[in-house]
């Protein structure tokens, strides 16, 4: 006697599909109000004339496109493109992975007490809460009694009014790499001892040995890294604690330009279009970013 | 010792001196200048003196804005645990139908939907729902941020955890709900200590999230006081601003440390599958 | 009492493989039943469908002849070991092996008592304060044990008992196992990929490949009469010959020689020939009656025994014999076996030819 019957929801607590999507329900909820809806309700406030004070507060009228064409001919919208260029560039691409990599790279010889130093000083500048680390700076860039200037004997040299950008490069860069040089870190370790020694056997340099053995594997890892930080960096609102976007918009980046068009100019229509835009950004890198790590597993 | 070998050496240590200035000069003041009788923006060797400390137990609001900051994390932390923890569970072991999709969505979520692309959809909602100088409101917002990372933290946990312990437990006759109070919560203990610790860490240094949505310098938490105080400026806030900054960073590291030492330090590297 | 039956089981996993397609099985109580077979086998999934820990698809599963096909794990009256033990490493031993107690809400005091009496059983004296990290792989596989017996299961189930211990231990534990079944008495079904290990063991031995079951029997039985290639290829330590053959009036012609043949088949059919090392017979002086002739190739030591391996026409016949008595490699020898252990196979279907005589 064969008798036949449905396969019953199986998993090991006996927990069964009607709970398991009760346990999901508040995560999803909260997820959905606090991630999701606003990310959409963006494209629709961007294409309004939505705005913090006056008539456009209480009653905004739908705009179509014209947020988007503004910021085509926006010289400012411009000008916070080319900074965050700038700064994705300097700090993340440039400064973040190349000291993250050497400091990486130089430690993994060093003696245990020189690495865990260098290891927990780098650490520390990741976790400080960023408004402590942006007073650090502020008062270490300060005109009169800063301390570069004292090391420098440039007393008077106002860095971050003079400066911004370079400013917000070094800030950056002594701020994220902390994160590089541990992803290098575990990937150098992934790189087989017996290969850098058989380089060693047959008389490689230092350079031809990370040119032709240690780049090859760790090649996924510094694309990957490279987008994650890119990402992580064009999104970051620190320059606004350092310089606020100025002077004269000389330091304005994209996030610092959003929040000074919605909360200081009250454009709150104009700023989520930008908004849009930004989220496209992260959204074609992310792709990428998940595309890569997915050939790589 | 060839010649090279000295010079390669000496390269190597100048190196990690300049490496090591770079990271250590600007965290100096932060050392010396709570603790000095003149205290300016440069480092020097301080005039000791607690007289800082004390002005800044007495500023009207520091202590004030390290509990809202206090009540905003602990909320977050726990709420992110609790709900990570529910979903990564139910997501580990059920197979729940279009489950990778999902996984791939929060995953995706995650890096897209950053603060500043959200933060005017953000202000305008909690402005609309008339919770603008609401923790509560400030600890939701973190809440619904951190949840897509904590959930993908927790499942990589979970997952890594025998199925051998809840089916042994079954078998023996224990309810779902024996199961998971006796068996799955005890085993994931760590895992969600870690996770707890990384939710407080990151609304603690969040400065986006209050400097929006609160407004009353009463209700603020350290994060935005403290560039609150920064604006004012004045010779006052040079007293109370290296102690305040300070006090402020010491949750941080000590829950930093107490993570890496019972756990071992784990590397999440912000988004992986 | 506490049989176990089991009639037209199947169960398939949703991607539509058959893991356990179609079995009968009966384990009378009290037996120690081995499910054997390569991995992949489907004996984990069969053990854990019998637990209820995978659904049958079809067919059921009666425990103590109460139907329990859909009944929940815990309301089955099983117990089970499972591979890692899956002790829970927050709580100590004492809290461990009365788990299942606590579950059903019995008293402390009587918890304290059973974990010492069971502690007791399975000498895990003094260890009842420990954590699982904080033992022996042995003594972990003893308080799974005495988890399992302290449920008071009506049959216990045990997955893969010793693939766990290193191999010296595992012949100590292999020998504890079996006293305590037999003190128990309790029906046990256990799950393994060594053959040595069921042989050892088990009452009844039931052979599994892909879902079906290929030969159910007492070890004796599946060592000296398997009833296909697959099983006699897979039982015995030493692999059994198998060599193309045709029966002829005075046996059956194999290898360049004859083999004496009991069975009553049709002179001219192909077959294949089996015979295991152990039964073969190795000769240095004259040759008498049906046998095969070959040179030594090479002999292995093996202990007590040597596993010599001889070239009859140009295929290699493995034999066992006594260590002292291993020929030097280049000797001509001559093997010879009893009719009743030279098994004849169908060469399409590699089953047993029947009406062969029962060792």
């Amino acid at each position: 006697m064969a008798t036949r019957f449905k396969h019953p929801a199986q998993d090991v607590a006996g927990l069964g599909t009607g709970r398991a999507l009760g346990f999901l329900a508040p995560a999803m909820l909260l997820i959905a109000a606090f991630l999701v809806f606003p990310a959409i309700w963006t494209i629709y406030i961007g294409i309004t004339n939505y705005r913090l004070t006056g008539v456009e507060a209480v009653s905004p009228s739908m705009v179509g496109l014209t947020n988007y064409t503004r910021a085509l001919n926006d010289a400012l919208f411009h000008n916070a493109l080319w900074l965050t260029m700038l700064f994705v560039l300097g700090s993340a691409i440039v400064g973040q992975n190349i000291l993250g990599f050497t400091l990486a790279w130089i430690l993994r010889r060093a003696r245990p007490a020189v690495r865990r130093t260098v290891e927990a000083l780098t650490l520390l500048a990741w976790i400080l809460p960023s408004t402590v680390v942006a007073y650090l700076w502020v008062a270490f860039f300060d005109r009169d009694t800063g301390t570069l200037n004292s090391i420098l004997g440039t007393t008077g040299t106002a860095w971050l009014i003079d400066y911004p950008m370079v400013c917000l490069v070094v800030f950056n860069t002594w701020r994220g790499t902390a994160f590089s040089m541990m992803l290098y870190s575990s990937a150098l370790q992934a790189v087989p001892p017996s290969q850098l020694e058989s380089a060693r056997m047959v008389g490689a340099s230092g350079w031809q040995t990370l040119r032709d053995i240690v780049f090859p594997h760790i090649r996924g890892h510094v694309l990957t890294n490279t987008l994650l930080i890119s990402l992580w960096t064009a999104n970051d609102f620190s320059p606004f604690l350092l310089t606020k976007g100025g002077p004269n918009h000389e330091s304005e980046t994209v996030p610092v330009y959003i929040y000074n068009v919605a909360l200081q100019g009250g454009e709150l229509g104009y700023s989520s279009a930008i908004s849009f835009l930004l989220l496209l950004a992260n959204l074609l890198v992310s792709l990428i970013y998940l595309r890569l790590l997915r050939r790589r597993a | 010792m060839t010649p090279a070998y000295v010079v390669r050496r000496i390269g190597f240590y100048v190196l990690i001196c300049a490496i090591t200035v770079f990271f250590a000069v600007p965290m100096l003041w932060i050392a010396s200048a709570p603790f000095d009788k003149n205290p300016g923006l440069g480092v020097h060797w301080p005039d000791w003196t607690f007289e800082n400390v004390r002005k800044t137990l007495d500023h009207p609001y520091a202590l004030h804005s390290m509990v809202n900051s206090l009540i905003i994390c602990i909320t977050t932390a726990l709420a992110v645990t609790a709900f990570a923890a529910l979903a990564s569970y139910a997501l580990s072991r059920v197979r729940i139908p279009g489950r990778d999709a999902l996984l791939y969505g929060l995953l995706l979520l995650s890096s897209v939907v950053t603060g500043t692309a959200a933060m005017v959809p953000i202000f305008v909602m909690i402005y609309q729902l008339g919770l603008i100088d609401s923790r509560f409101g400030v600890a939701l917002v973190m809440t619904g941020g951190l949840l897509p990372a904590a959930i993908f933290i927790l499942k990589d946990f979970v997952d890594a955890v025998p199925k051998s312990y809840e089916e042994s437990a079954r078998v023996f006759g224990a309810s779902t709900l024996q199961i998971l109070r006796d068996v799955v919560l005890p085993v994931a203990r760590p895992g969600l200590a870690t996770i707890m610790v990384w939710a407080f860490v990151n609304s603690w240094g969040n400065f986006l999230v209050p400097f929006l949505l609160i407004r009353s310098i009463d209700l603020q938490p350290g994060a935005v006081l403290m560039q609150t105080l920064t604006d004012e400026g004045g010779s006052v806030n040079l007293q109370v601003l290296p102690v305040f900054s300070l006090l402020f960073s010491i949750p941080v590291v000590v829950l930093y440390l107490l993570v890496n030492s019972r756990y071992g330090f784990r590397f999440h590297g912000g988004i992986k599958s | 009492m506490a049989g176990i039956d089991i009639e037209g089981l199947a169960t398939v996993y949703p991607n539509g493989v058959r893991a356990v397609d179609g079995l009968d099985l009966h384990v009378a109580d009290g037996e120690f039943f081995a499910l054997l077979g390569p991995s992949g086998c489907g004996k984990t999934t069969l053990l854990r469908t019998i637990a209820g820990l995978e659904s049958a698809s079809e067919g059921t599963v009666r425990i103590d002849s109460v139907d329990v096909t859909r009944t929940e794990p815990g309301k089955r009256g099983v117990a089970m070991v499972f591979q890692d033990y899956a002790l829970f490493p927050h709580m100590n031993v004492a809290e461990n092996i009365t788990y299942p107690l606590k579950v059903r809400r019995v008293a402390a005091a009587t918890r304290a008592e059973t974990a010492e009496r069971t502690a007791g059983e399975l000498s895990l004296n003094g260890l009842l304060e420990r954590r699982p990290g904080q033992l022996s792989g042995g003594q972990q596989q003893r308080v799974a044990l005495a988890r399992a017996i302290a449920s008071q299961g009506k049959v216990l189930l045990l997955d893969e008992p010793l693939s766990n211990l290193d191999a010296r231990l595992r012949l100590e534990a292999r020998t504890f196992l079996k006293k305590l079944q037999r003190d128990l008495g309790i029906t046990t079904v256990f799950v393994t990929h060594d053959q040595a290990e069921a042989l050892a063991l088990a009452d009844r031995i039931a052979v599994m490949e892909s879902g079906k079951l290929r030969q159910l029997g007492t070890p004796r039985e599946v060592f000296a009469r398997p009833v296909n290639t697959f099983v006699a290829n897979f039982i015995g330590s030493t692999p059994m010959n198998l060599l193309p053959g045709v029966v002829s009036s005075s046996g059956v012609s194999a290898a360049g020689g004859t083999l004496p043949a009991a069975a009553s088949i049709p002179s001219g059919a192909e077959v294949t020939v089996g015979i295991r090392p152990e039964y073969l017979t190795l000769s240095t002086g004259d040759a008498i009656g049906p046998g095969l002739r070959g040179t030594v190739v090479v002999a292995e030591n093996l202990g007590v025994q040597s596993l010599v391996s001889v070239d009859c026409d140009g295929t290699l016949i493995g034999v066992t014999v006594p260590e002292e008595q291993e020929p030097s490699v280049g000797k001509p020898v001559f093997l010879t076996a009893p009719p009743d252990r030279v098994l004849l196979y169908d060469r399409e279907s590699g089953e047993l030819l029947a009406r062969q005589p029962v060792a």
